[in-house]
């Protein structure tokens, strides 16, 4: 399991070289300095969902002191799967921001802990149990590159 | 077994082999065409077992009966004819549970022997002990004996005066050990009936106390809430036990239409309504959860047994896929793999949910415990009052795990009825409300054992 925050240097160092391809975007926050402002305080919540969420296989936005949360960690690593897990409280900044866009994304008040599988939106642990359970959480995961058995 | 039924092949037989297949009732004038055959009976080996091919498929052990009507003999029956009490015990030994059709004036000594004998096929010599004969031993090796003695070719001398009076006297004891094991049974029949009585009217008792129990137990917290929660948890006791009452008759449908070999269509209209009646349960429980989710948990309305089984709520939803075991078979390689999977997941997501549950109750216990409080002094009102309010909204979450727990089962029931056939589901169905009400059924014994002990 790998907890990350959204702002470590390291993070989006790695995010930007990866991703900006052929542009030029690598001098933009490559060099690692200017962390804070990497996630960028305009940027759309949403946005920086979908980002986070298509960097790794799994990704669960969860809240440290949750239960539900330690959960649906513990149910992943059951399985063998290695997910990448962002502490909302725990974040420096936009925290909050992403906890309400997730809000309005699940139309629910309490919506974590969240699940992105492959980039694409699970759900809730609800949905996460209920899709282990019919039998497509597994080829999901081996889809997305998380199960290799 | 319909009516009389026939012999097939005998054995033991010295001199003549009687190979026939004839009544075991037959006219008496067929039984002096008959009595070579049956003056050997007595060499008959105790353990031979004589079975039928009987229309309906039963397996019938059906012995060689000896026309005992005993309410038509007369004063020139041969001795032949007369069969010993120990030998009528080996003739009912094999009857089977479809006694009642055999005809009862002659079968009187016959239907008590296979009475005390339950469902034991096989006759051997302890038949010849049951007391309801009044038969000693000794009189029977006598009369073995004297049996013995008789030959094909003696046929004639029985039929002396002497041979008369000595049969007289034998049947006049057969008559006697008759009507001794009709009033017997009689007697038995009348205890059964009574202490059937007494269970139904201690179950009634017992179902009235466990409510007022209950009842009892919900109103426990708080003189505020009491009413509150003791209208919630007693209301959520009502509903169940509706609930269950009309799961019972739809099971018993089930089990009907399941023997009635009805079409595919119809069983599964059956099984579907049963699976969505489970889905009113859910509703139910999660109904209940809202308003006193403390009572959900505990398990107080359901029975001590399942209470003892029970995980967040319910039963374990792996636990349903043991259960089921063996009786879902023959099952397809597909259908293998996928019960297999399915078992693994449940037991993956109920351990996630159990660690969580941990997880829950160590933070609880730390947000109370006075570390993270401090010392209690004024100055700390504030403090206290904060993680009050924390382990509160801890508190709330519980009500979120025993949901998830409730979903978990539903998916678990809505996955094994994607997996199998409507025949498989049907028969899934029934084993699992078997276990269940075994369950209860042991809570009801249970209390009873304990009630007797408090006032014996």
């Amino acid at each position: 399991m790998q907890y990350r925050t959204t702002s470590t240097s390291e993070a989006w160092g790695a995010y930007m070289a990866r991703n900006s391809g052929g542009g030029g975007g690598g001098g933009g926050g490559g060099g690692g300095g200017t962390a804070a402002g990497a996630m960028g305080g305009g940027s759309d919540p949403l946005e920086r969902i979908e980002r986070l969420a298509s960097e790794n296989a799994v990704v669960i936005f969860s809240i440290s002191s949750c239960c539900m949360c330690h959960a649906i960690k513990r149910l992943f690593c059951g399985m063998g799967v290695n997910p990448t897990v962002y502490e909302l409280d725990e974040e420096a900044r936009g925290g909050k921001d992403i906890e309400k866009a997730l809000m309005r994304l699940l139309a629910t008040p309490s919506p974590l802990p969240v699940v992105f599988i492959g980039g694409k939106l699970v759900g809730s642990m609800d949905r996460v149990m209920a899709s282990h359970i019919n039998g497509s959480l597994v080829p999901l995961l081996k889809e997305a590159g998380a199960l290799w058995l | 077994m319909a009516g009389p039924s026939s012999m097939v092949g005998m054995q033991g037989f010295s001199g003549n082999t009687v190979i026939r297949s004839q009544t075991c009732f037959p006219d008496l004038g067929e039984i002096e065409e008959s009595t070579a055959g049956y003056s050997a009976f007595s060499t008959c080996s105790p353990n031979s077992i004589f079975s039928l091919s009987n229309p309906s498929g039963v397996d019938v052990g059906v012995a060689v009966v000896p026309p005992f009507k005993h309410s038509r003999l007369r004063e020139n029956i041969d001795v032949s004819e007369i069969c010993s009490p120990y030998e009528m015990g080996i003739c009912s030994g094999y009857y089977n549970s479809q006694k009642g059709r055999i005809m009862p004036d002659s079968m009187s000594i016959v239907n008590e022997q296979f009475e005390n004998d339950g469902d034991s096929g096989i006759g051997d010599a302890s038949l010849h002990t049951d007391t309801s004969m009044d038969v000693d031993k000794d009189d029977i090796n006598q009369f073995m004996q004297n049996e013995a003695l008789i030959s094909v070719d003696s046929v004639e001398r029985a039929k002396s005066q002497k041979g008369g009076q000595k049969t007289f006297h034998r049947l006049a004891q057969n008559r006697e050990a008759a009507r001794k094991s009709r009033l017997k049974k009689k007697a038995y029949v009348q205890q059964l009936e009574s202490s059937q009585l007494k269970l139904n009217q201690m179950e009634q008792e017992l179902k009235r106390m466990r409510q007022q129990g209950m009842l009892m137990y919900s109103g426990y917290t708080g003189d505020q809430c009491q009413k509150m929660a003791g209208t919630g948890a007693s209301s959520f006791n009502a509903e169940y036990a509706r609930w269950l009452d009309a799961h019972r008759q739809k099971i018993n449908n089930l089990q009907l239409a399941i023997n009635a070999n009805v079409g595919d269509n119809d069983l599964r209209t059956l099984v579907d309504g049963v699976i969505a009646h489970y889905d009113d349960m859910f509703r139910l429980k999660s109904m209940g959860a809202k308003h006193d989710v403390f009572h959900m948990l505990s398990g107080m309305w359901t029975t001590p047994v399942e209470r003892c089984f029970m995980w967040l709520g319910g039963f374990r939803s792996s636990e349903l896929l043991r259960i089921l075991g063996d009786s879902l078979e023959p099952l397809t390689d597909q259908q293998v793999m996928s019960v297999c999977n399915l078992q693994q997941s449940s037991v993956q997501a109920e351990d996630a949910l159990s660690q969580g549950m941990e997880a829950l109750q160590q933070s609880l216990a730390e947000s109370l415990s006075s570390a993270s409080l401090g010392p209690s002094g004024s100055g700390n009102v504030s403090n206290y009052m904060s993680q009050m309010a924390i382990a509160m909204g801890k508190l709330g979450t519980l009500e979120n795990f025993l949901h998830q727990a409730d979903l978990l089962r539903q998916q678990t029931m809505r996955q094994m009825h994607r997996i199998l056939t409507t025949r498989q589901a049907a028969r899934a169905l029934l084993v699992i409300n078997d276990y269940f009400s075994r369950l209860r059924a042991l809570s009801s014994l249970w209390l009873l054992r304990s009630r007797n002990r408090t006032f014996a």
